[in-house]
C-alpha cells in the first residue's frame, strides 16, 4: 500500500520535522513499505468480529485522590537540552500571529 | 434598530476539577507553586511511564454531566489527540474522541427577548456575579416599558469529555530573550471540556449561560471556577446568518480564545460579530469558503486577532490511548449519581419563590450568592418568621456588608439566628427598622451581643401599658387633634407620634399610631 509524497510531507510537517527531499524520498518508500506489510491485516474476514477499544478485557481500574511527594526539580529538568533555574527553555514557539 | 443579522454562538467551556492529585498521576493539583515542582515521570511523558485514572475526578465529571441532563453511556474510553507544542510534553494530549462519557445534554437559562443592548454592564444590580436577567419588580426605569419578562430558554449540550490539561510557557517579551521558559506543574490536571450547541444568539446571552453554567459547577461543588487561575476557561465559535436577497447565507465560523472574564466574552463576541458583518460586506466570504479561523481576544484594544490557523479535526491523528482501560458506567450508578445531586439552583429558586413568597428577582438574587448564604437566609427567615422579611434584610443589609468588606457569608459576623432574633424584634414591634438598622451596626462594628447592642443603641424596651399611658396624655392635652381624626383627618397623629418620641426615645413609634388610633376610634379619650 503506497503513500504519496504529499501525505509525507503533511505528517512531516504536524510531527514538526523537516526533510531534505533525499530523506523525502526515503521516508515515502519506507512508510509505503510498513504500511504495506500492516495492510495484509486486512486480508482477515472480520465481518463477525466486534470492534473492541482495547487489547486488554478490563475495565474501571482507578486510583484513589491522593497527592504523593513529585520528583525534585533538579531531577525533573536533569535531561533538558536547555533550562534555566525553575524552567525548560524552548524556542519560542513561531506561528502565533 | 435591530441588527441586520443573526449572530450564531456556541462555547466551549473548560473547567477544572476539584481534585487534590491531577488526573493520571499523583502529583499536586495546587495552584501557586515554585514552576516545575508538582510533576512526574508520568506527567512529564518519560517513556516507560502508566497513567492510572483518577477516581475522583472521573466522580466529578460524571456529577456535572448528570446534572447537565447528558446522557451516560454505558461505555467510554480515552483517547490521544497528538499535536506538538512546548507546553505538551507527550506529543498528545490523553482526551476522549468518538465515545466521550456524556453527550446530549441542556442547561435552561432565563433569557430576555432580543433587544439592543448597551455593551457592557447595563442594569448591573450589584454584586458582579448576580445575575440581571430579570427586571427588578422596584428598579424598572419610569417611562419605560421594558416589562419584557424572562424567558426559560434551554441550550443544548453536545457533549462534555474528560481531558488532560497542558502546561503554561511563557515568554518573556521585554526582556527581548528568544526563548520561551516551559513549567509543567499544570500538565496532566483533570479538566472537563463543555460544549454546547450553537444555540446562543446574543454575546449577552453567552455570558447569561456561562453565569448559570458556572453557578451549577458551584453548588455541585466540582470546581472553584476561578477565571484568574485558570480554573474555568472559554472559547467561543462565533459566526453569523444574513438575509439577502438571494437568501440566507452564513458567514465562515471563528473561534475567539483569550478572554479572561464573562464581561471578556460578551464584549470580544459583540466586537466579532459586528467584524464579521463589515467582513462580508467587504469580501462576501461565506462559509464553507475560507477555513476556519481562531482569533484572540486582546483585552488592551477592545479587538480579536488573528490566530495561527486551525490545524483541521482529522490532523490531530485520534487514536485509542493503549495504555488506559476504557471505564463502563451502569444505569444503577449514574441514578446513584443523580439521587446525591442536591438541590440545585433552578429547583432552589423555585422553593424560595414558592415557600417563602419572594419574588423571582429577589431569590435570583440569594441563589447567585451561593448555598451558604442561601442556608444562612433559611435560617434567618425561620427564626424572624417571615421569608420576605428576611430576603429585604439580606439583600439590604447583609449583601452590602459582606461587599464592602470583600467576604462571604462564612465570615458575617452575626449568627443567622440573632439576625433572625432582631428582625423577629423588628416585626413585633419592640423597636422600627432605623433603629434595628442601628442594632445590626452595633454588633458589626463592636461585635457585640443583641442585648449588649440594643442597650447600646439606647433602646429600653417601653411596656405595651407605659405606652398607652403615654397616649393617654397626649391625647388628652391635644384635643383639638383628636377632633380632627374624629372628623376624618388623622394627619396630626404625625404631631403626637413626634411628641410621644420626644418623651421617651424607645418607643415604638408605630405602636403609637395604632393605641393613639384605637383610643379615639373607642372614644376612650
Amino acid at each position: 500500500m503506497a503513500i504519496s509524497r504529499n501525505e509525507v510531507e503533511k505528517v512531516a510537517l504536524l510531527a514538526r520535522l523537516s526533510l531534505s527531499p533525499d530523506e523525502l524520498h526515503a521516508m515515502t518508500r519506507q512508510l509505503g513499505d510498513i504500511l504495506g506489510y500492516v495492510d495484509q491485516l486486512s486480508q482477515l474476514d472480520t465481518e463477525h468480529v466486534e470492534p473492541m477499544a482495547h487489547a486488554l478485557d478490563v475495565t474501571n481500574c482507578f486510583r484513589e485522590d491522593r497527592a504523593q511527594p513529585s520528583l525534585d526539580r533538579e531531577l525533573a529538568l536533569a535531561n533538558a537540552p536547555r533550562r534555566d533555574e525553575e524552567c525548560y527553555l524552548v524556542p519560542a514557539v513561531l506561528g502565533e500571529l | 434598530m435591530s441588527a441586520p443579522y443573526t449572530i450564531i454562538i456556541g462555547l466551549e467551556v473548560h473547567v477544572q476539577l476539584l481534585t487534590e492529585s491531577k488526573m493520571f498521576c499523583s502529583c499536586s493539583t495546587k495552584f501557586g507553586a515554585p514552576p516545575n515542582t508538582q510533576t512526574c515521570p508520568v506527567c512529564i511523558g518519560m517513556p516507560g511511564s502508566l497513567p492510572v485514572m483518577n477516581r475522583k475526578a472521573f466522580e466529578l465529571a460524571l456529577k456535572t454531566a448528570v446534572a447537565l441532563n447528558c446522557e451516560i453511556p454505558r461505555f467510554t474510553k480515552w483517547d490521544r489527540k497528538n499535536y506538538y507544542y512546548p507546553d505538551l510534553p507527550k506529543g498528545y494530549q490523553i482526551s476522549q474522541f468518538d465515545l466521550p462519557m456524556s453527550h446530549d445534554g441542556w442547561l435552561e437559562i432565563e433569557t430576555k427577548p432580543l433587544s439592543p443592548l448597551p455593551v457592557g454592564e447595563g442594569s448591573g444590580v450589584r454584586a458582579a456575579n448576580s445575575r440581571v436577567t430579570r427586571p427588578h419588580p422596584n428598579s424598572l426605569p419610569e417611562g419605560e416599558g421594558i416589562v419584557s419578562s424572562s424567558t426559560t430558554k434551554r441550550i443544548g449540550i453536545i457533549r462534555a469529555h474528560l481531558e488532560e490539561d497542558a502546561g503554561k510557557s511563557m515568554h518573556d517579551e521585554v526582556a527581548g530573550k528568544a526563548d520561551s521558559r516551559i513549567d509543567l506543574n499544570r500538565a496532566g490536571t483533570p479538566l472537563l471540556e463543555i460544549v454546547s450547541q450553537p444555540d446562543l444568539r446574543s454575546p449577552a446571552e453567552a455570558k447569561t449561560y456561562l453565569t448559570e453554567l458556572k453557578l451549577l459547577l458551584n453548588y455541585l461543588g466540582v470546581s472553584d471556577c476561578n477565571m484568574q487561575e485558570g480554573s474555568l476557561r472559554v472559547d467561543a465559535n462565533i459566526n453569523l446568518h444574513i438575509d439577502t436577497p438571494q437568501g440566507r447565507i452564513a458567514t465562515p465560523i471563528v473561534e475567539v480564545k483569550n478572554m479572561n472574564s464573562f464581561r471578556a466574552v460578551e464584549r470580544a463576541l459583540a466586537f466579532e460579530a459586528e467584524r464579521q458583518y463589515r467582513q462580508w460586506q467587504e469580501t462576501g466570504h461565506k462559509l464553507g469558503e475560507v477555513p476556519k479561523s481562531t482569533r484572540g481576544w486582546d483585552e488592551g484594544s477592545q479587538t480579536t486577532r488573528e490566530q495561527r490557523a486551525k490545524e483541521e479535526s482529522s490532523d490531530y491523528r485520534y487514536f485509542p490511548d493503549p495504555d488506559l482501560l476504557p471505564v463502563t458506567i451502569t444505569t444503577e450508578e449514574v441514578e446513584r449519581v443523580r439521587a446525591s445531586l442536591g438541590e440545585l439552583p433552578a429547583a432552589l429558586r423555585a422553593r424560595l419563590e414558592q415557600t417563602y413568597g419572594i419574588a423571582a428577582y429577589d431569590s435570583d438574587v440569594l441563589v447567585n450568592q451561593g448555598r451558604l448564604l442561601v442556608d444562612y437566609y433559611f435560617r434567618v427567615a425561620k427564626t424572624c418568621g417571615d421569608g420576605k422579611t428576611a430576603s429585604n434584610w439580606m439583600q439590604q443589609d447583609v449583601l452590602r456588608w459582606l461587599n464592602e468588606h470583600q467576604v462571604d457569608i462564612g465570615q458575617y459576623p452575626v449568627a443567622a439566628e440573632t439576625l433572625g432574633e432582631l428582625l423577629a424584634k423588628v416585626r413585633g414591634g419592640a423597636f422600627d427598622t432605623s433603629r434595628g438598622r442601628q442594632v445590626l451596626a452595633a454588633m458589626l462594628e463592636s461585635r457585640l451581643s443583641l442585648g449588649d447592642a440594643i442597650r447600646q443603641v439606647g433602646i429600653e424596651e417601653v411596656g405595651e401599658s407605659a405606652v398607652i399611658e403615654l397616649c393617654r396624655q397626649l391625647l388628652q392635652a391635644n384635643p383639638k387633634i383628636v377632633a380632627e381624626v374624629r372628623d376624618g383627618k388623622p394627619k396630626g397623629i404625625g404631631a403626637l407620634i413626634g411628641q410621644a418620641k420626644k418623651k421617651n426615645p424607645n418607643v415604638n413609634p408605630a405602636r403609637v399610631r395604632e393605641i393613639c388610633l384605637e383610643m379615639i376610634q373607642k372614644g376612650e379619650v
